[in-house]
This record gives structure tokens, sequence and C-alpha cells, in this order.
């Protein structure tokens, strides 16, 4: 059986629907509508159009020969989601599901955001289609990624910041489910990522598998060949579910890089495949940092998009399963793979992409000049300025 | 079998009225505080008690539990102080305790072990806000296992496929969720209440109590007028944290009254 024709709600034992009844009506409306979308071909020609004409697909594929050369092993292709419209791939998703709301006659949008990029995304895609959005935002985030949420503001967004609980990306995503819970006749709940109740994790997954889809086929035009592995951070997991998704029944190998913090071995990082259990968090099973008692852990990361206590439910089954490997890039990896990526390509990335490129690094070194690495490179690093000008002690150099 | 908490429904019915139940969490605003909290809503006319499990992420609940339970569990709230809390309150009162609880708890704990520590405890069962009948399979059979009550919650917006599916699931009873929306006061309990408690009696419910939203004695008499009992939260949570337990003994009493002469 083909890996790809995973449909939800169980990948394995995980996924599934742990959610108030009172969603229930509004799940059960969203996965049919969304089974609707997905074979009607109206839905699926505008959506393309809107890539074609507002997102800018296909995303272009740059080979980073200086990048791969201070490896010195296999070759590293990127998959520029940077360039997409909004400046991550977080656009994919925003637009299917904003289309789809529409067609079930929602006109509120709310959403959660970490870096505030799919917060952005989401501004985006309501100032197009006309609809009102709320985005909620962990208080912390809304201090660490201040530039994203001028840019909310600006799009005509409402942002809420979260004063409770760790004041992050979870506790967003808790309040964004409050507000769905109890405005859900008119509003969408439009997730950002793989995880959440059924029909979230695979819905979103296949609004990014075009990353995958395109990057397989540019691949073999200009390559001849699929590539030897392929590589994309996770938080949540949906660029790299996104990019995945396309090679999972291919002899292609999978690595997801995981925010490892401060390290793997301390307590303040947040990597939920390699050191979480599985339990259940925001609707789905899957892996949880917890504590015994199952109360979710606060995950540590310099990245805001990656700090996260759980990860989208079909991760907890590949890797379970062994068909994707997981692991912990520190946030010193992190920032030098960012600062390498910037001095040897001239390509700026998200701190969120350069754990992925962190991690590739290390990879390539244990391969062959004629291995290809096919890295996703989910977001540009424009929002992450402040952050990266602090850790680099860049505003000096200017005063 | 009837259940204790069946038994407690059936018998107010006979007496021509509904229950009041009470909620507070568990460990707030302390381990012994919150025992001596339960026991001032059995004295004062609770007939059923639901404890909360404090959890790190309640998507059900509103701002004042929120609080309380983040406060539980910045004490260090442990889930063996849950059963400990059961034990205490259950030895004391002869009131039936359901515990409300977060489904992850559970899993972690393993399901067939909370079954077996809550039925020891004195626990009548549980009320579970995020877990539905489709997930449910381990804990209806544990619960079958332990004589265990399981509330499952019906919603407004739930299909009569579904509330056929939640009464057929519960024991004890079926909670009503009064409104769509999030624990907490409101002002006026939504007229889809009734419609909803309506619903469920028509696909054959015997027992229904309705939650979320609740805080007056004149809300109690109201929802007690067509349904069988009123769940109070927030205001009970609330009352104990800005004024103590006498007044929240008082404040007990005084919704219980809501009760008297709700039906005919």
């Amino acid at each position: 059986m083909s890996l790809r024709d995973e449909t939800g709600p169980y990948f394995g034992e995980y996924g599934g629907r742990f959610v108030p009844e009172s969603l229930i009506a509004a799940l059960d409306e969203l996965t049919d509508a969304y089974l609707a979308a997905k074979h009607d071909l109206i839905f699926q020609a505008e959506l393309a159009e809107l890539h074609r004409s507002y997102t800018g697909r296909p995303s272009i594929i740059t080979e980073a020969h200086r990048f791969a050369a201070l490896a010195g092993g296999a070759r590293i292709l990127l998959k520029r989601e940077d360039l997409n419209h909004t400046g991550s791939h977080k656009i994919n998703n925003v637009l299917g599901q904003a289309l789809l709301a529409k067609r079930i006659g929602k006109t509120r949008l709310i959403a959660e955001t970490g870096a505030g990029q799919h917060g952005v995304a989401t501004a985006t895609a309501a100032a197009l289609m006309g609809m009102s959005c709320v985005v909620y935002m962990g208080e912390v985030d809304t201090e660490r990624q201040a530039l994203n949420v001028a840019r909310m503001k600006l799009l005509g967004a409402e942002v809420i910041p979260v004063t409770h609980g760790s004041r992050t990306l979870k506790d967003a995503i808790n309040e964004a489910m409050r507000d769905w819970v109890t405005n859900v006749e008119n509003t969408h709940y439009l997730l950002g990522t793989v995880a959440g109740p059924h029909p979230f994790p695979v819905m979103v997954r296949d609004f990014h598998s075009i990353i995958g889809n395109e990057a397989r086929a540019q691949l073999l035009e200009s390559e001849g060949r699929l590539p030897t592995a392929v590589a994309a951070c996770v938080g949540g997991g949906s660029n790299a579910m996104g990019i995945f998704h396309a090679f999972l029944d291919d002899e292609v190998a999978l690595y997801g890089f995981e925010a490892a913090g401060d390290g793997i071995d301390t307590p303040r990082h947040a990597a939920t495949l390699e050191r979480g259990r599985p339990g259940v968090l925001h609707g789905a099973k899957t892996y949880v940092l917890q504590d015994e008692d199952g109360q979710t852990i606060e995950s540590h990361s310099i990245s805001a998009g990656l700090d996260y206590p759980g990860v989208g439910p079909e991760h907890a089954w590949l890797r379970d399963s062994g068909r994707a490997e997981y692991l912990g890039v520190s946030d010193a990896e992190a920032m030098q793979a960012l600062w390498d990526l910037s001095r040897t390509e001239g390509i700026i990335p998200a701190i969120e992409t350069a754990h992925a490129l962190a991690g590739v690094l290390t990879l390539a070194r244990t391969m062959n000049p004629d291995d290809i690495i096919l890295v996703n490179l989910s977001g540009r690093g424009d929002k992450d300025m402040e952050t990266a000008a602090r850790y680099f002690g860049l505003l000096e150099d200017k005063a | 079998m009837t259940s204790r908490v069946e038994a407690v429904i059936d018998a107010a019915k006979s007496a021509g009225r509904g229950v009041f139940v009470g909620y507070l969490p568990a460990g707030f605003p302390s381990i012994d505080e919150s025992v001596d909290a339960l026991l001032a809503l059995a004295r004062n006319g609770a007939d059923v008690i639901e404890l909360g499990v404090p959890y790190s992420d309640p998507v059900m609940d509103g701002v004042v539990i929120q609080r309380a339970t983040n406060r539980a569990l910045e004490k260090g709230f442990k889930l063996s102080a849950l059963f400990e809390i059961l034990r205490r309150a259950t030895a004391e009162i002869d009131v039936p305790i359901l515990v409300m609880t977060y489904w992850n708890p559970v899993v972690q704990y393993g399901i067939e072990r909370f079954a077996s520590d809550l039925a020891a405890s004195g626990g009548s069962g549980l009320i579970t806000p995020d877990l539905i009948p489709d997930e449910a399979e381990e804990w209806i059979a544990a619960s079958d296992r332990h004589g265990l009550d399981r509330i499952f919650l019906a919603a407004p917006s739930s299909t009569d496929e579904r509330l056929r599916s939640v009464i057929e699931s519960s024991r004890g009873f079926v909670y009503a969720v009064s409104t769509m929306g999030i624990t907490g006061a409101r002002a006026d309990v939504d007229s889809a209440a009734r419609a909803l408690v309506a619903r469920l009696h028509s696909q054959g419910a015997s027992r229904v109590c309705v939650g979320v939203g609740i805080s007056t004695a004149d809300q109690v008499h109201d929802v007690t007028g067509y349904a069988d009992g009123a769940i109070v939260g927030s205001h009970l949570v609330a009352t104990l944290d800005e004024h103590g337990l006498d007044a929240l003994g008082e404040q007990t009493s005084i919704l219980a009254t809501g009760l008297l002469n709700a039906r005919k």
C-alpha cells in the first residue's frame, strides 16, 4: 500500500479528534467540504490560479554550491518557499483553507501564530478575500516578532496577545480553539500546521504537498533522478510534511530537524519527537513534551515557529515506522547555519529554516559528491533580523 | 444497575425537583482547603460534586477556571493528590463525586489504572470534556469493569445521530452544554439549552444536566424546570477564590434554593 494514501483520521495509532463535542459538527462540515473540494476541478483550478498569479508558484530550486562546500560532501538543493508571497510556505495552506472557508459560508477567519508567518499569511488571505481576521499570538512571541505583528495589523487583522500559560504558540492554539468553540457558526479556524483534530493534519498536508510535488518533478527534469535525501525543519511539521509527502513511496531518505534549543539533553528544547511521549494535545494523539501526569511541558527554542511541545500526528507515525528520521539542532547550530547561508549564498533564511540547514550540513558530510540533498527553504529571515542582529552583535557595528 | 449519581437524580425527580451539581478544581486553593471546599458544597445542598483536574491546556475553560487550575499546577498539583482529595472527601460525605478531566492526564496515568484508582478512592466516574464517544473505546471498557459513570457532553451543534451516540455511551447523566462556548458566568442562559434538552429527551435520554454559564439561583430554577440538574462551576470557583470557604457554603445554599418548586 502507498504511504501517500493515508487520509486520516488516524495515522497508525496517532491522530483522531480529541476535542469538545461542540466542535464536532464544524469538523464534520469541514471534512465533507474538504473532500468535495479535493475532487472538484473548479476548486482546484481556482487554487492553482491563485498560486500562479498571487503566490508566485512554482517556486524555484537553487543549488547551494558554496554552502555545500562548507560540508564537502553531498550537493545541496534548496526548494525556495521563501520566495512565495508573504515569505514562507505558509501561504500554500492559507489560500487553500481560506477558499474552502468561503465555500462553506464562513465570513471570519481566526488563526494562531508562533513566528507570525502563519498569522501574516492568514491576514493576507483575509484581505484578499474580504474576510475579517483575528490572530492569536502568545505575548512572548508578539515581543520577539514585533515586525510581523505590525504586518498583520497593516493587513487589517486584529492581533490578540495571549497572556496565560507559557504565552507562546501552544497557548495561542488553546485560545483560538476557545474562540472557535464560541463562534463556530460564522468562523473558520485556519489552523496553520499539520497538527490538531482531523481533518486538519491531512488537509494542511495536502495543501502543502504542492512543495514536494513540484520539487520532485523539478529534480526529475533537471537532474534526471530523485534526491538521495529530503530534509526540512519540524515544529508542528507543515513544511516538512509538504515536502516529504511526494517522496514517501520513493527510495529517498527523509530527515526532519527539530529545535533542540539549549541542547537536547538540557530541559530547554522543543525536540518533541526525540524527547516526548505519545499523548493527546490540541485535539490529536501524537508525541507531546509532557510530565508524568500528562501536563504539557513548555518548549524552548530561539525560533518562535518551532517552539511547540507537540507535533503533527503523521510525523509521529513516520517516526515510529522509521520511514523518516528526526534529529535535534540547537539554537547555536541553527544560528551558525543562518550566518553561513547568508555569507555563502546571499540568502538569509528564517531561523526555523536554519535548523534544517544546520542538520543538512552535518548530513552532507557523511555523503558523496554525487548524492543530492533537497532542503525545504521554508521561509526568509527578514522577520528574524532583530533576533539575528542581537545574536551576532550587528547593531553595534552600525552605531 | 442504577449508579449512585443516577439514584440521586432519580430520588430528586421523585421528590419533584432537579439536582444541583457544584464544580470545584482539585488542589485549589490548596490540597487541604480543596477537601474542605468539597465538604462545604456537600453540606450546603450540592447533590452531586464535579471535581476538576487541573490541566495545562484546558480548551473548554474560561478565565476563572483557567486561573484557578493554573494556580493549583503552580503549587505542584499531582494526580496522586486527586485521589487523596477524593479519599478524604468521600470518607466524610455521601454526595457522589464525579471527576472532570481533560483526556491526556488519564492517558498518561493509564486508563485502566486511573479507573481502578478512581473507584478505589470513592469517585463515581468521569466527565470528559475533550473525549467524544467515538474515541472512548478503552474508557468505556474500563468504566464498565469498575462500575464508573461516564459523562459525555452534548452540544447545541450536535446532530441527532451524535446525540444518540452520546446518550448510549453515557452513564450517570448526559452533560448538555448550554451554549456554544467555554465555561464562565453568563447573564442569560441560552434558549439553546432548552432546545438541546428537549432534543436529548426526544432521542431517549433519561437524565440530562445542563452546564456552562449558570451562576444564579434563578438560572438554577429555570434550568431545573426542564432538565434534571444544573451545573455551576466558575461562580463557585470565583466565590471560593475571592471570599473564602464560608462564602462558598453560603453561595451553595443560595444556589440550591433555586431547586425548590422548579417543577410544576
